[in-house]
């Protein structure tokens, strides 16, 4: 394989030809935050989160393929403040009131606001009336949480490809839902994958919840991202203000 | 030189948050060195006299008393401080919102479950009563807010090292683990 030189922030890399820009980064130690994307699972790119700057252009660094010479600039004001604005409207766009959330501590959403330093939404909270999917014998969907990321149908799949999730409607409508005989079905070691691989708490297992003790999860005492590179997050006085 | 005042309010909140504060342990001791607290459950000091040099809020806004005590505070503070989930994005209480009033007065009062007393089937309406407001609205949408100390409660470390670099002036540098959502 073609190997290829590129510059993230004036750092020197290299990555093979056509690997998507956050493996690349992730291959040099750099970190770019994701949300909807999963390692070696086909990108699909609706989160945003991943925005950098190639060649003084914005792009989805998850759906980006690397080539050769390409500047990316990732770790710059301008970036943060586009990314930090992102997670902000997903949090204001949903209910997430993370003290009631199953999820809380192991999320990649919340971890993501921890990261960025969201104190608050700059955004109005517009608290959307939903539902809570319970036609899965293992497993509830709560759509007050669901941030759309296709990584449910994108992943979970019975033994002949077909995918337990969809999505139904278009725009704001948007919603995933289980194919209802799929759904009666499911083994429960798919359920638990399925839950593991949400981002959020939309998706979680019947009958058993907070398995994993406050100060142990994963996101409470190590920052989303440090597994990549070590990064020393740490909140300023100004931060704790929304302007 | 006489201390900065200090004013806390419960407002659409549980008294975690102020719980919370308590939980600063022995620095207690330097935080009524530092400070005078007034205005505040914590005094039962009801009224404002002077001007406050800061005024920490917990809760949002569920009704039309917590509003009015809102916007109190903004008049007699020079610095209002959202503390809490609650304050921040109203929190537990806000999970009634896109619910209508309706529904939730005739759950509390009519249909719930533990509802065994209530035979002649009113809802309490009395004039000393603040009137329930269409949802509840964070801190930040009545009134400007000027910090946000999120948690459900904030960690006393957080609301420790936020008071002291604000009432200071000292650079506040908090540790990963100490701003969180729960
Ligand atoms: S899904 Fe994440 S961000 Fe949303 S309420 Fe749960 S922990 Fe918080
Ligand atoms: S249920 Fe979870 S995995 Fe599926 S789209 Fe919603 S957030 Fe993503
Ligand atoms: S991670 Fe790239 S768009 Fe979501």
């Amino acid at each position: 394989m073609e190997r290829v030189k590129f510059q993230i922030d004036n750092k020197d890399c290299e990555a093979l030809y056509g690997q998507m820009l956050v493996d690349a980064a992730r291959d040099n130690g750099v970190y770019i935050p994701t949300l909807c994307n999963m390692q070696d699972v086909k990108p699909c790119g609706s989160c945003r989160v991943c925005t950098v700057k190639v060649n003084g252009r914005y792009a989805t660094a998850c759906t980006t393929p690397v080539a050769c010479g390409m500047e990316i600039e990732s770790d710059t004001e301008e970036i943060h403040e586009i990314r930090k604005a992102l997670i902000e409207l997903i949090f204001a766009e949903g209910n997430h009131y993370c003290p009631t959330c199953e999820m809380s501590g192991n999320c990649e959403l919340q971890a993501l606001g921890y990261r960025f330093g969201m104190m608050v939404s700059r955004f109005p909270y517009q608290f959307p009336q939903r539902e809570i999917n319970t036609d899965c014998q293992h497993l509830i969907i709560d759509y007050n949480r669901c941030i759309r990321c296709k990584r449910c149908i994108r992943t979970i799949k019975d033994k002949k490809g077909k995918s337990y999730f969809a999505f139904i409607n278009r725009g704001d409508k948007l919603e995933v839902t289980m194919d209802k005989e799929m759904a009666k079905t499911m083994p429960l070691k798919v359920a638990e994958l399925a839950m593991e691989n949400c981002p959020v708490g939309a998706i979680l297992l019947k009958e058993t919840a907070y398995r994993v003790p406050i100060g142990e999860r994963r996101f409470d005492k190590k920052c989303i991202g440090s597994e990549i590179e070590e990064t020393d997050v740490k909140v300023f006085m100004g931060e704790l203000n929304n302007e | 030189m006489s201390k900065p005042l200090v004013a806390t309010a419960s407002l659409a909140g549980c008294f975690g948050c102020h719980m919370s504060l308590l939980d600063i342990d022995e620095r207690i001791l330097k935080l009524v060195e530092l400070v005078d607290i007034g205005k505040s459950p914590v005094t039962d000091i009801k009224t404002f006299t002077q001007q406050y040099a800061v005024g920490i809020i917990e809760g949002g806004c569920c009704n039309s008393e917590n509003v009015h005590n809102l916007q109190e505070f903004r008049k007699n503070c020079d610095i209002l401080i959202s503390l809490g989930e609650c304050a921040i994005m109203g929190g537990l209480p806000a999970m009634r919102n896109g619910i209508p009033i309706e529904e939730c007065l005739n759950e509390a009062y009519l249909e719930g479950p533990t509802v065994h007393l209530n035979t002649e089937k009113i809802f309490p309406n009395d004039d000393e009563l603040p009137m329930l407001l269409d949802r509840v609205y964070p801190a930040h949408e009545i009134v400007k807010i000027d910090y946000f100390l999120p948690g459900c409660p904030p960690r006393a470390d957080l609301i420790w090292d936020a008071l002291v670099a604000l009432l200071t002036g000292k650079e506040l540098e908090l540790p990963y683990e100490v701003v969180k959502y729960d």
